[in-house]
């Protein structure tokens, strides 16, 4: 295999010594595109609605943000997860509501939403409300639910990472058959945090999924730029986990990927996956992307995942153009309601500063 | 009243807390096999298994995280340090995560975890092993910060600590681990975390130190005594949330204060405690509040060098006198 090539190449004119090569049964597995349709997944009309609607709503809730962005009614930093759709809502239909653990980076409004956050708590996180799904103290890159099984929205890169892993060391300390997913970004690969865990997700054999969405560029260092080995998933093999490779544009391959890594989890055996996606929007709202190439953009546009299950969905006449844009018009209400909501939320008020630093009530914090 | 060892003391607070509830774990490097580093968690795996105490490999940062998911998950994790020294690769994790994911979640999850070792000067050992870690993280609100000097208070406050629904850092001392002291068989036996103790009262100066300088200062009020004057002697204990009352109460009474503290003197505990102390009391002292702390380098390793680079009895001794106007 190309190990075997690539090492005898790097020792190619070095010291007359001999050396082994070496052999490794790589037990990956791959998910392209357009190889899995809904009754392999057994999904019927209803579920295919759902999905669509689900994705559709995520897509409508980050326009209207990066509009209110313009507005000034959001602050700090928004990353939009604008056309990684199908990773969040391909991986929740693998999931066992209010039994799974979902845990992600900062790009986390996708997910959130997936899993069933409701549009006017996340909104009014962004605006910095009272009612946000964080009362205001998180903001964009940190959404929370303990309801829903969302463990956050995490900020610095590749520091969830670990605590995933504990998540999944709970639920098999309770014995409570629940697993937890992990998203990380391409660029997480390369913080030390990734290693060390892998390592310890597997010695322990925890019940825990590491989904890589490899959008292809860390902030502005595309991952060539950034990676010895730029296919991310084989990264899997050092720590004797099971990897796979998926098209993330199909939310059909996303989800029977993650149906079979969640199945291993559920078993004890942690695993990776690496999703190939594409972010249509900057790393943020200050990004004008330069690093990159409209035609490259326009290409990937052209795998949009909430268009190409649209077609899909025409195509199989599952679900009439009609009725695909009476859900569109439902959404946009949705989300436009979640705007009226933010806004109408009140500011959290002062003395909410002191709340929510520990569980102890009387925390006798310096005032002076 | 039982006599042991700090480190027995240590262990009897995990292990009566590990046979009350099913939830809490020990991890860390060498607890289990190895029976620990400093023999703290000796027995522990014999008497709870594989699954209770475990051991990790030398990754801090990944154990440390592993730990605050498990608490986030409704687990109540102790995670051991080698020493504080090996948790700087961790500090990620304990400033970032432990210290402010409840406050980012607007109160969603909590973090019943300790994080607990060895802290502060360990001898001959050079500058990378000779750190004091509570100034730094007595920084982060969302910690509390336990620093413990004698076998009663690490068994009580351990507990407590153990028992806290927020996460603990609690430091202990390579130095101490086999100091044998009386430790209280009281049923149940706990300290409420920030709660000081005046370890011996006295009129003439307020002196405070924690972990092994609360004994520089024991020995310094030993040698006062000599002189003729009573020195107050308060051990914090806790050092977020400190006990200011109690400092505060005791300054009114001597007007004196001297301040030990093993760290490096830029913003250490010390600082603080003396911002606060002029800040509170301003009028009832008489003479500068003065200092005690390890010299303003990295810690040495030749023997001499240490030794003049920690706080000494009698640095502390002369340090009251001054205050006292004597010399």
């Amino acid at each position: 295999m190309a190990l075997m090539t690539k090492s005898a190449v790097l020792h190619n004119g070095q010291s007359d010594v001999s050396y082994d090569t070496i052999e490794t049964k790589l037990p990956f597995r791959k998910y392209p595109g357009d190889r899995f349709t809904h009754s392999d997944l057994g999904l019927n009309v209803a579920d295919i609605g759902d999905i669509y609607r689900n994705m559709l709503l995520q897509r409508r809730f980050e326009e209207r943000s990066a509009q209110m962005y313009g507005r000034q009614k959001i602050g700090g930093f928004l990353h939009l997860y604008i056309g990684q759709e199908a990773i969040s809502t391909g991986s929740v239909y693998a999931l066992k509501p209010g039994l799974d653990s979902v845990i992600t980076a900062y790009r986390d409004h996708g997910i959130a939403l997936a899993l069933g956050m409701s549009s006017n708590e996340c909104m009014a996180e962004l605006f910095g409300r009272k009612d946000g799904c964080s009362k205001g103290k998180g903001g964009s890159m940190h959404f929370f639910s303990r309801e829903k099984g969302m463990f956050g929205g995490h900020g610095i890169v590749g520091a969830h990472i670990p605590v995933a892993a504990g998540i999944a060391f709970a639920h098999r300390y309770k014995n409570d058959g629940g697993v937890c997913v992990c998203y990380l970004g391409d660029g997480a690969v390369w913080q030390g945090s990734f290693h060390e865990t892998l390592n310890l997700a597997s010695l322990y054999q925890l019940p825990v999924i590491y989904v890589i969405e490899n959008n292809q560029y860390a902030m502005g260092t595309a991952v060539d730029r950034a990676a010895a080995e730029t296919d991310l998933f084989k990264q899997a093999t050092s720590y004797k986990m099971p990897g796979s490779l998926v098209d993330g544009m199909d939310v059909f391959s996303v989800c029977q990927a993650m149906r079979d890594h969640v199945a291993l989890a559920r078993k004890g055996q942690p695993s990776l996956v690496e999703i190939r996606t594409y972010r249509y929007r900057g790393h943020s709202m200050s990004d004008p992307g330069k690093y990159r190439t409209k035609e490259e953009l326009e290409a990937k546009k052209n795998e949009d995942p909430i268009l190409r299950l649209k077609s899909y969905i025409i195509e199989h006449q599952l679900i009439t153009n009609e009725a695909l844009d009476v859900l569109d018009v439902e959404v946009k209400a949705e989300v436009a309601a979640s705007v009226t909501f933010a806004d109408e939320s009140p500011l959290p008020p002062l003395e909410a500063i002191y709340e929510d630093v520990y569980t102890q009530k009387d925390f006798p914090f310096l005032k002076i | 009243m039982a006599e042991l060892q700090l480190r027995e003391a240590i262990r009897a607070a995990m292990v009566e807390e590990m046979d009350r509830d099913e939830d809490i774990f020990l991890m860390g490097e060498e607890v289990a096999e190895y029976n620990g580093a400093y023999k703290v968690s000796e027995g522990m795996r014999d008497r709870y298994g594989d699954r209770r105490v475990i051991d990790t490999p030398i990754s801090e940062n990944g154990f440390a995280g592993l730990g605050l998911g498990a608490a986030m998950n409704g687990l109540r994790p102790i995670i051991e340090f080698m020493t504080w020294n090996f948790a700087f690769v961790a500090m990620d994790q304990l400033v970032n995560n432990a210290a402010k994911i409840r406050y980012m979640s607007g109160g969603q999850f909590s973090f019943p975890i300790v994080f607990r070792g060895p802290n502060g000067a360990a001898g001959q050992l050079a500058a990378t092993h000779n750190t004091s870690v509570e100034a730094l993280y007595s920084c982060f609100p969302g910690l509390k910060v336990i620093s413990i000097s004698n076998p009663d208070d690490a068994k009580g406050l351990l507990k407590s600590a153990i028992r806290d629904d927020d996460p603990v850092i609690f430091l202990e001392s390579e130095f101490m681990y086999g100091m044998r002291g009386e430790v209280s068989d009281a049923e149940d036996y706990t300290i409420p975390i920030g709660k000081a103790r005046i370890a011996k009262e006295g009129d003439a100066v307020t002196v405070i130190g924690h972990n092994k300088s609360y004994w520089r200062a024991m020995e310094a009020a030993e040698m006062l005594e000599a002189d003729g004057y009573a020195a107050e002697v308060i051990d914090p204990r806790t050092i977020r949330p400190f006990d200011w009352d109690t400092v505060i109460a005791s300054i009114r009474k001597t007007n004196r204060c001297v301040i030990v503290d093993e760290s490096n003197p830029f913003a250490s505990v010390a600082s603080e405690v003396a911002f606060q102390i002029q800040a509170r009391a301003f009028d009832d002292l008489d003479a500068p509040i003065s200092r005690v702390t390890a010299k303003d380098t990295p810690a040495p390793y030749a023997k001499n060098l240490i030794e003049y680079y920690l706080p000494s009895a009698e640095d502390v001794y002369r340090a009251c006198r001054e205050v006292m106007y004597l010399d």
